[in-house]
């Protein structure tokens, strides 16, 4: 029986300065970690129209004047919200299915060709996606749809990453269910929808996180594809907005701030779930 | 034919849409971008071979200067910098935490996570906030103790290092996660036995966890490789028009080259560098790393 340790610094009763050096480490570490966002934060809930007080504010004064005044002049933010959640959501429900419903096949159904496809989906892992950027450029200008949301779902549909994973995850599962359904008439759809589908949660939960967050998070090739400000997607919004607001900066914290809070209730919401994926791989940071 | 269908139609039909778009989007690009390297290409007139075969990877690395081989080496640095400090970071506060309560541990990890799942793009803007020459927070810190204000972003002997700093006080919280994980498996024998022989906890430390969880410490040398190979999103932010090219990495100058010079040949030659250069790291990651441990 595997149990879990506590190491390496055991409770003493004696005075040991390496506990008191390790939790100033981890306090320090923690403080540092937070604060770039805290204090983000802090100025977009202090009214600033103008230039930031060379004194920095570091106590929230609470007020949401900068919020009203980015909704206000900056007409597209809302614009740049919504893309950013469409965008995200439809290639996460894509990936959820398609991904699941190919790494079934994969991982347990047999049929000509099948190590030759899998092998070409893991050996593409490995390239960094700027190696692929120029070509998906050109070949979305040929398909006609650059500067617009398509240019981003339908690229995104393409990550092989969550293939390998539900491949991975489905080899563990045990064969007998599945059997059992195709003896009681189940057709080989109904066999996935009714019994392999259900049994993937946890790895889905990872999968969709991990693609939602990436996808609301991708800037690179939504700065290539994107010119028009109401097609922007929230991250390629706010690098813009520096230029556009450069007198007002409490638009501009603002719209950062907002901009990050959406994935940050969603971390606390689904806590365990995020850090579950961080162990299946999945999820980066 | 008719039994191949009934017997492997399902097959092919589950796997059809997603083989589909990694053939459209990820397969022929990749080749593609192998073939363009080795051409010409115009946005109006497609591709022509180039003239020797590799005149791309010789402009990649002379045009301007050579510019590329200082991007290179900038982004070797931030890579090294970053690769070394992100993964003894967090294999020091993964230990740290380990012996803590459930619910203690459960916060620092929470606590190191939670910048990490915004963009890249927004720590970046945050981190260009803090080293604002004038309000910024850094040059406020400075003023305090009495100390003259320093251009973080607009010096080029310092941009690039503002740059990695930031970067390094990042908390790596993949690391932390991945390390207190591997951590938690270790059969509680090991350390027993150690104690038995007398160990003290810095000794068990070095000689059992150490050595126990180098496969995670591979995994992670490799995905933080390829994540600081692959900095593009906050230096496009934190120093939006370059600082005397002391700030340019490789995708700043594959980016350059295809979307503002529009010269696609180069680019695609920058970016299979790039590949390269990342391939190469990795295999020799894996030979430093290998390990045959089992527990």
């Amino acid at each position: 029986m595997i149990k879990t340790i506590a190491l390496p610094l055991p409770l003493p009763r004696k005075f040991r300065p390496g506990r008191i050096v390790g939790w100033a480490l981890l306090i320090f570490t923690t403080v540092i970690a937070l604060f770039p966002m805290y204090w983000l934060f802090t100025n977009a809930l202090t009214p600033i129209t103008s230039t930031p007080p060379l004194t920095p504010v570091l106590i929230p004064a609470f007020s949401l004047d900068n919020f009203t005044r980015l909704v206000t002049n900056n007409k597209y933010y809302i614009n740049w919200m919504i893309n950013s959640l469409v965008v995200a959501t439809a290639v996460t429900v894509w990936h959820v299915f398609f991904d699941t419903l190919s790494g079934y096949a994969f991982a347990k159904r047999n049929f000509p060709l099948k190590n030759v496809f899998f092998w070409m989906i893991l050996s593409t892992l490995m390239i960094p996606p700027q190696v692929t950027l120029i070509p998906v450029y050109l070949i979305t200008r040929q398909l006609d749809i650059l500067d617009s949301l398509l240019a981003l779902i339908m690229p995104g549909t393409a990550a092989a990453f969550g293939i390998f994973l539900m491949r991975q995850f489905i080899q563990t599962l045990p064969r007998e269910l599945e059997e059992a359904a195709r003896m009681d008439g189940c057709s080989e759809f109904g066999v996935f929808w009714r019994i392999v589908l259900p049994l993937c949660k946890p790895a889905i939960a990872a999968l969709a996180i991990f693609t939602f967050v990436r996808y609301w998070n991708d800037f690179l090739w939504p700065v290539v594809a994107l010119s028009k400000p109401q097609n922007y997607t929230l991250t390629v919004g706010i690098a813009n907005m520096q230029g556009e607001f450069m007198t007002d900066w409490g638009i501009i914290f603002s719209g950062a701030a907002l901009s990050a809070l959406p994935m940050i209730i969603f971390f606390l919401l689904f806590q365990r779930y995020f850090l579950e994926g961080v162990r299946m791989g999945a999820v980066k940071g | 034919m008719r039994k191949f269908i009934t017997k492997h139609g399902w097959s092919y039909l589950f796997i059809l849409p997603s083989m589909l778009t990694f053939t459209v989007f990820t397969l022929i690009p990749v080749l593609w971008s192998f073939v363009i390297s080795f051409q010409r290409y115009s946005l109006a007139r497609g591709g022509q071979w180039a003239n020797p075969f590799y005149a791309n990877y010789v402009t990649a690395f002379t045009q301007t200067q050579g510019v590329f081989v200082r991007a290179i080496s900038n982004t070797l640095v931030y890579s090294i910098c970053t690769v070394i400090v992100n993964v003894t970071l967090g294999l020091i506060l993964a230990s740290l935490i380990q012996p803590l309560s459930h619910k203690l541990r459960t916060f620092f990890r929470a606590a190191y996570y939670l910048p990490a799942v915004s963009s890249a793009l927004l720590i970046g803007m945050t981190w260009a906030y803090i080293y604002n020459g004038s309000w910024g927070f850094a040059n406020y810190l400075l003023r305090l103790v009495g100390l003259a204000p320093v251009r973080w972003l607009s010096d080029p002997d310092i941009a690039m290092w503002s740059i990695i700093v930031s970067t390094l006080l990042t908390v790596p919280a993949t690391a932390v996660v991945l390390f207190s994980a591997a951590m938690g498996s270790i059969p509680s024998d090991y350390y027993e036995a150690a104690e038995l022989d007398g160990a003290g906890p810095i000794r068990k430390w070095w000689s059992i966890t150490v050595p126990l969880i180098k496969s995670t410490t591979l995994y992670l040398a490799v995905i933080y490789t390829i994540a600081s190979f692959e900095v593009f999103d906050k230096i496009y932010v934190m120093v939006p028009s370059g600082v005397a090219n002391s700030t340019q990495t490789i995708v700043t100058q594959i980016y350059n080259s295809a979307f503002k010079d529009f010269d696609m040949g180069v680019a695609s030659a920058q970016a299979l560098v790039l590949f390269l250069l990342i391939a190469t790291v990795a295999v020799f990651q894996f030979r430093i790393f290998r390990t045959d441990v089992e527990y």
